[in-house]
């Protein structure tokens, strides 16, 4: 029996590595799971991007849901995920928030001018360190944030259609009755 | 068409791999000598072959053929020949065919030089050696062929990884591979005993030079990867407890312990079957740290892009080979313990506790590096083990070690007297304590410091007292035979790394600065003046070159050029400058400018002292010349081992009675 | 271009946005040495997250050297490292730490190795004990061939 038990704890190892192999081909490596879900998001005031003299602020959010979309005009990603959400931002019936990460605001416009502006108003956070409360290490990122101002979703890296209706929209309409967990 | 001769090249070493992994060991299992007599003239085809399509990949990086993948995406035409030379294992697919080289290296030097063994027992260690030939092959063949054409063929090619152009890389991988692969010699040789199942003991006689040989090319290997880190990485450190360097240090433990344990084996007959499992282990490690850099399945600063198919194959192919030897471990695996007894104060025993430390010292490090795969599918969270953990844990694992150093070479065999160990005892405690407060005085109460005098004092003097004890009592020409002359150099190495690290890691300093020209910066004794930047360019960079003067009491001791490169494909590699030292090493990286459009003005720069951190690869140098003096030990060349040590049928009767 | 390998550029590009930017080599306005210090020992425990696996301080990329900043910055508040890592832990999970503090989902990887040690001390320990017997039923044993001379070797 005692002479098994390398081969025994070798299977185990093997069971482990195919785990990680399959593991690898559906999850993003870099993707690291936020704490922030379920907890209140952090108090925030950031500027208009069209308007720098207006600012907006968690309180002044507080009463419906909105979705959160961090993104940049130096960000490739994001303009894999722009023609997504000019696509689909309007149907999901929740405000969307434009988040512009460590960007200049000439840029920003520049971009949102070029590609089309699919929200319905955009903070810019030109020093990233709003970011860091939010727990955004990357764009693009999504959070959505219901009327009592918790973090109930967040998304890492690009939306695709398939992940809107397959993850966002149930939640959304989920907050929308009101019988979100 | 060099190309399409390359890949026809492998093809044939794979069939010749396969004639020599399944031939042989149907002879050696049927008695049948025609076909054991396959085994030598298969692999020497294989050699030749494998060389040939390492030459020809050799060949077409010399002359630019942008036409083969793996050249267009790993050189360029300004790429210096010698690194091009370097970039054939710059990647995957080259370094894989320089892994299968390197085996068929081992393979022939084996078949060369064992002419003296007994026929059906090589005709078993090539045919192992010929079966991992065959999974390699394969694995090149039908996932990583570096021949594949790239057509139309580009004008010109990418770049091999700047971090890869220093000359530190052209040698580290080959001579790490040379480490990896030749644990596959003293696996074969164990897996042969297994499947010979006789009670000879001589196989680890024969196999010994070959561990000791292996063990000494991999830790040359990790040395000069530590070095490379250090002198290329630009951020001064050593060691970083990676997976990837992880993957080379858990064999070169298991090696430490299974150099102890072929001793105790040869010597004394017992642990028979731990010898065989850590043989088994060695290479096993080897080939997981193969998958682990290439499959992707951990975050590592340098692994090697990753694919599914590949790391699934890799898998496969561990599968049947660990998972094989392991099997034929659990149902061929001496039984009874045999050899000679041994009391609680011996030499076996010493060297049993230092196998348990680096046993669970490789555990520890396997454990830590794979957590966070655990974590995953155990849905633990996603969790970072990092140095705080590996720093903490093992020089804890390694303190029995270091403590029971000095004993082990003057315990005896068998039975020892406590003694003349107490007089060691007193020694070895009064120098280390002595040398212990003296160093206290010279580095402000660092406990770390302090520690690492102590240990290394320790350590030198123990094996010094021994060196003394053999030139006093042998007479001329019997003092230090090779193979023990290998096992002091090596302890002494130890003593030598232990200052190296302990004294460099509590005494270094780091400072990030602000400099404009003019500006000086004091760290340790040491005044920096920066005198400013200006533009320079190599054959396949430009850079900005600053010039940092070091003063001490006024004078000059050095002007030192850190650089920052840019390389043909806009990849930005610093290379910092080192003024080296024996008691210190000066070491200055070249930031960014303070202001990007003023290049004559401030620049950002991190200035380092950093006490005897030459010690540490010192001391590495001093392990691998230990395990190249060891395994040339003119005992070990002898023609056949003497029956002495076989086990005797009387006493293995006694034991299975007890 | 295929899709997957404008996918693959993307990723690259966001990995290594603003690297030419950045930095890790940041003189940052310490007020003595030994803050200095206590700055350098805390970033080495912390991880980048974008990177492979780089730690804070040497790290190139743009976050890292935000966070560098933001650690500076809560030193300056006259924060703990305890606190420190308590402050990036609730943002970006366990993640961070090199360090993974001890709970029950880390149990294994803190007290498995103690966990090997004891098994093998035992084995070690009845493998010796059996052995030592073995001594005492039959001193002859002991004495061994190889000791030649009076050389133990």
């Amino acid at each position: 029996m005692t002479r098994s038990l390398p081969l025994i704890g070798f299977l185990l190892l093997v069971g482990l590595f195919g785990f990680g192999i399959w593991w690898n081909t559906r999850h993003d490596p870099r993707e690291v799971p936020s704490p922030l879900i379920g907890k209140p998001a952090p108090a925030f005031v950031l500027p208009l991007l069209e308007d720098p003299a207006t600012t907006v602020s968690k309180a002044s959010m507080l009463g419906k849901p909105y979705l959160v979309n961090v993104f940049a005009s130096w960000c490739v990603a994001c303009g894999e995920e722009h023609p997504v959400l000019m696509a689909e931002g309007r149907t999901l019936g929740v405000p969307l928030v434009g988040y512009d990460y460590k960007d200049a605001p000439d840029d920003a416009r520049a971009w949102l001018a070029r590609h089309g502006n699919p929200y319905d108003m955009v903070v810019a956070d030109q020093p990233g360190r709003t970011a860091i409360d939010f727990g955004v290490y990357g764009a693009p990122e999504s959070f959505l944030i219901d009327a009592k101002g918790v973090i109930r979703y967040k998304h890492i890296g690009p939306f695709t259609p398939e992940v809107i209706e397959r993850e966002l929209k149930p939640l959304i309409a989920q907050l929308k009755r009101g019988t979100a967990p | 068409m060099t190309p399409e001769l390359g890949q026809l090249a492998l093809i044939l070493a794979m069939l010749l791999a396969l004639a020599q992994g399944v031939l042989p060991l149907v002879g050696a299992w049927r008695g049948n000598r025609a076909l054991m007599a396959v085994a030598r003239p298969a692999a020497a085809g294989q050699a030749v072959f494998v060389a040939m399509a390492f030459g020809l990949l050799v060949w077409a990086f010399l002359r630019f053929d942008f036409s083969v993948q793996y050249v267009a995406d790993n050189s360029n035409l300004a790429l210096p020949w010698y690194y091009r030379i370097a970039a054939v294992w710059g990647a995957h697919e080259g370094s894989m065919l320089l892994w299968v080289l390197i085996l068929n290296v081992w393979t022939v030097a084996l078949a060369a030089f064992s002419r003296q063994l007994p026929e059906a027992f090589l005709a078993r260690v090539l045919g192992v050696l010929g079966i991992v030939a065959v999974g390699f092959l394969a694995f090149i063949i039908f996932t990583s062929n570096p021949f594949a054409r790239l057509l139309p063929m580009p004008p010109d090619g990418g770049d091999l990884n700047p971090v890869l152009q220093d000359p530190g890389m052209t040698f580290h991988p080959p001579v790490l591979y040379m480490g990896y692969v030749g644990f596959s010699v003293a696996f074969a040789f164990s897996i042969a005993a297994l499947l010979g199942g006789s009670l000879e003991q001589g196989w680890v006689r024969w196999a010994r030079p070959w561990t000791n040989a292996a063990w000494a090319f991999l830790t040359c290997g990790i040395v000069a990867g530590s070095w490379w880190a250090y002198a290329e990485l630009g951020w001064g450190g050593w060691w970083f407890w990676d997976p990837v360097e992880n993957a080379s240090f858990m064999p070169w433990l298991v090696g430490v312990a299974l150099i102890h344990a072929q001793a105790v084996t040869e010597k004394r007959g017992s642990l028979r079957a731990w010898t065989i499992l850590l043989s088994i282990f060695a290479f096993s490690l080897s080939l997981l740290g193969t998958f682990l850099v290439r499959s992707g399945v951990l975050t590592s600063v340098h692994a090697f892009a990753s694919d599914p198919r590949r790391g699934l194959y890799i898998l496969a192919f561990l599968a049947i080979v660990i998972g094989g030897s392991l099997l034929l471990y659990a149902v061929r695996a001496p039984k009874v313990a045999g050899g000679k007894a041994f009391a609680l104060l011996s030499r076996e025993t010493v060297i049993l506790i230092a196998n348990l430390m680096f046993t669970v010292a490789a555990a520890m490090v396997l454990l830590g590096t794979l957590f966070p795969l655990i974590g995953d599918a155990l849905h633990l969270g996603k969790i970072s083990v990092g140095p705080p953990y590996f720093g903490f844990l093992f020089p804890l694992l390694m303190l029995p070690v270091v403590l029971l150093l000095p004993f082990g070479p003057f315990l005896r065999w068998g039975k020892s007297e406590a003694g003349p160990l107490k007089s060691v005892l007193l020694r070895v405690a009064v120098a280390a304590v002595a040398c212990a407060i003296v160093a206290a005085f010279f580095v402000q109460g660092q406990a770390r410091a302090i520690a690492g005098v102590a240990a290394a004092v320790w350590c030198g003097v123990g094996t010094l007292l021994y060196v003394y004890k053999r030139w006093r009592e042998m007479p001329r020409g019997r003092r230090y035979p090779a193979e023990m002359a290998g096992m002091l150099l090596a302890h002494f190495g130890l003593g030598v790394f232990l200052v190296g690290v302990l004294l460099s890691e509590s005494l270094s300093v780091t400072r990030d600065v602000r400099m404009a020209p003019g500006d000086m910066q004091t760290v340790g004794t040491y005044t920096f003046r920066f005198d400013g930047v200006h533009a320079t360019r190599g054959p396949n960079w430009h850079a900005e070159q600053g010039t940092v003067t070091v003063l001490q009491d006024g004078r000059t001791i050095d002007v030192m050029h850190p650089q920052k490169r840019t390389y043909p494909r806009g990849q930005v590699q610093t290379e910092s400058a080192i003024d080296p030292g024996v008691t210190r090493d000066l070491y200055v990286a070249l930031g960014e400018p303070m202001d990007p459009n003023n290049l004559e003005g401030a620049w950002a720069l991190r200035l380092y002292a950093k006490p005897f951190v030459r010690w540490i690869w010192g001391g590495g140098l001093f392990m691998m010349l230990g395990g190249f003096v060891a395994a040339a030990d003119r005992r070990f060349r002898a023609g056949r081992a003497p029956a002495k040590v076989a086990v005797e049928p009387a006493l293995l009767a006694k034991e299975s009675r007890a | 271009m295929s899709r997957a390998l404008v996918r693959l550029l993307a990723v690259l590009l966001l990995a290594f946005a603003g690297l030419a930017a950045a930095q890790a080599i940041d003189p940052l306005p310490f007020k003595d040495q030994a803050q200095e210090v206590r700055f350098q020992n805390l970033t080495r425990q912390l991880r980048c997250l974008v990177c492979q696996n780089e730690n804070l301080a040497d790290s190139n990329a743009d976050l890292a050297r935000d966070l560098r900043h933001e650690v500076f910055g809560l030193m300056q508040q006259g924060k703990s490292d305890d606190e420190i890592k308590q402050y990036l832990v609730d943002r970006y999970s366990d993640f961070v730490l090199y360090d993974p503090p001890v709970k029950p989902s880390t149990w294994l990887l803190w007290f498995g190795p103690g966990l090997f040690l004891a098994l093998g001390a035992a084995v070690v320990l009845v493998t010796i004990r059996k052995r030592g017997r073995a001594t005492r039923i039959d001193s002859r044993l002991v004495d061994n061939a190889t000791i030649e001379q009076g050389d133990d070797w």
